[in-house]
């Protein structure tokens, strides 16, 4: 087939990537303007930066953050995987279809929605039994409602395109099934179970409407602070801040995203040598 | 092979299922509940709709005034339809930039592609907050638009964008573009190109090979580009409450201002499942293209 652009077609592609680009751009370069006000250009200054240091409220935000991210991602990465698993391997059980539909339908349901029902199911959950609490327990479980959905459709496509003989070779020669899935299976696993991990990470780490519903007094997250500072107008050491929460998130992205081929392509180079 | 035994499946299979049932189905119950009960001056605000009387009889009180509300009071239907306007029209221009977009990137070289996918998916993993916040940068009056358009002289004042109805389109199409467009490029990528080769070696022009073969193959990606547009965009509370003015009034904001500003409980639970309904076709359609693509 022929690999011809058509310029109608660059131009269009180039401007697609400006406009999903320019803004965040922008953005980083005013982090580091010497001048508080936002249109004028005072020089080059990072103290912005060094001001984050100091505010309270923004550093216990973004604690309490990352440890929903980190406490969230794990739990949602085990159920995820246990859901692909259960619809890849095992072909009819009671319950697939609204396992199925489970994990479909929060990829498309609008946060506001989830955040309003689950926050009347914690309500209720409350009043029935005295747990729980609003705060830390409830943004993790919504969390991990949201993030297993995206944890299982990412290794469920992995798992079907993942060749089957070695597992069935590994049984035949004695191994439980469940042994050679820990021993097979799980290491193909890897790099999709990781880079969901990532994802669920950072979408734990970016949700505002879900958390803004389920957190109680007191427990509010970075996306919650800065949203409430953003409301007020552009303020620079949120300048700063995004840069370094864009720039820390690109950075693993892309370093997991060449550690994942490399890895991918030692496993294919491995198996070609086995085959010889 | 030897199918895993039964017991065994069940310990993989319930809890993530219980999980969800609980923490995702399960919720849709209680404010469908919650959606019959009155509100009232307590904590949590709203009156049981089963409650024991003080003889000990079981007193069942179930007000449809929620739901009647939502008809009497035209600001739920103008910002049902305002959403649905704003999802629609901002779906169909991210269709427009999106679809050449991903042809362009279907038809590199396998190496480009990479390089391109990781630069739209790379968005997707950078806050959606915080790229609302840097649009605003760019478009606000003191932006970087306004300057360099006043710089070259095209305008004398600054152009009013933020906070309008278009600052609330460009913020959607900024900030849903990548699911755009990735499904329509695992499509576009997978088109037996055998078929294009035949309608040209037949004698179609290319445009012609677009309309009758492209295109149509292509269709399972653009609904299913389109609902991941669509339906987040008509829930959006984020980029309407920041970009949008007081009249970008779409029915994530009407459900926030109910339950943050009113504290009026059933009325937005009213909203939520009102608006569930009206979204249930759509999700529908897209859960059916999935199920029928991972079957495949």
């Amino acid at each position: 087939m022929e690999r011809r652009f058509s310029p109608t077609l660059l131009t269009i592609l180039c401007l697609g990537i400006t406009v999903l680009y320019l803004p965040i751009l922008v953005l980083i370069a005013f982090s580091f303007n010497a001048s508080p006000l936002v249109n004028v250009w005072g020089g080059f200054s990072t103290a912005w930066y060094f001001q984050l240091l100091h505010n309270r409220q923004l550093l216990q935000a973004a604690l309490l953050s990352l440890e929903v991210a980190v406490t969230a991602s794990t739990a949602a990465v085990v159920l995820g995987t246990m859901a692909a698993i259960a619809l890849v391997r095992f072909a009819r059980f009671r319950g697939r279809l609204l396992l199925t539909g489970m994990v479909n339908a929060p990829l498309v349901m609008p946060e506001i929605i989830t955040g309003i029902t689950q926050l009347l199911l914690f309500v209720s959950m409350l009043q029935m039994f005295g747990w729980p609490h609003r705060g830390f327990t409830t943004i993790v479980l919504s969390h991990v409602a949201f993030c297993s959905a995206y944890v299982t459709i990412t290794v469920q496509s992995r798992l079907q395109t993942a060749d089957r003989s070695l597992e069935e070779a590994a049984m035949d020669l004695g191994s439980g099934p469940a042994r050679a899935f820990l021993e097979i299976t799980l290491p193909i696993l890897m790099p999709a179970i990781l880079s969901s991990w990532l994802l669920s990470f950072t979408l734990s780490l970016d949700d505002l409407v879900i958390s803004s519903f389920v957190s109680g007094p007191g427990a509010s997250t970075l996306p919650m602070v800065i949203y409430s500072k953003v409301k007020l107008g552009v303020s620079p050491d949120v300048n700063a801040l995004a840069s370094l929460i864009i720039c820390a998130v690109g950075a693993c992205v892309i370093s997991a995203g060449y550690f994942m081929r490399r890895a991918d392509q030692r496993r294919a180079l491995e198996m070609q040598m086995a085959e010889r | 092979m030897k199918p895993i035994e039964r017991p065994g499946r069940w310990l993989i299979i319930l809890p993530p299922l219980l999980f969800l049932l609980i923490f995702f189905l399960i919720p849709f119950v209680f404010a469908f509940k919650i959606s019959f009960a009155d509100t009232a001056a307590r904590v949590p605000p709203f009156t049981d709709i089963l409650s024991t009387t003080p003889d000990h009889h079981l007193q069942f009180s179930l007000s449809l005034g929620n739901y009647q509300y939502l008809f009497t009071d035209e600001v739920y239907g103008v910002a049902y339809l305002y959403s649905l306007k704003t999802a629609f029209f901002s779906t169909l221009i991210c269709l427009v930039l999106g679809y050449p977009m991903a042809y362009a990137i279907a038809r590199a070289s396998k190496s480009t592609q990479n390089i391109l996918l990781l630069i739209i998916i790379l968005p997707f993993w950078t806050s959606f907050l915080l790229r609302v916040y840097a649009l605003e940068g760019i478009i606000r009056d003191n932006g970087i638009l306004n300057t360099v358009l006043l710089h070259l002289g095209l305008i004398h004042e600054p152009l009013r964008i933020m906070r309008t109805t278009l600052a609330v389109y460009l913020g959607i199409i900024y900030s849903y573009l990548p699911f755009m467009v990735l499904p329509l490029f695992a499509t576009l990528e997978k088109l037996d190109r055998s078929l294009l080769e035949a309608a040209s070696d037949l004698g179609s022009p290319p445009w012609r090979v677009f309309l009758d073969v492209t295109l149509p193959l292509s269709i399972p990606g653009i609904i299913a580009g389109s609902l991941l547009v669509f339906i987040p965009a008509v829930g959006e509370f984020v980029i309407p409450s920041l970009l949008g003015g007081p009249d970008s009034l779409m029915i994530g904001r009407v459900l926030w201002d109910e339950f943050f500003g009113n504290h009026d409980w059933p009325v937005a639970s009213a909203v939520a499942i009102a608006f569930l309904f009206l979204l249930a076709g759509p999700i529908a359609i897209y859960q059916y293209y999935n199920v029928k693509q991972l079957e495949a």
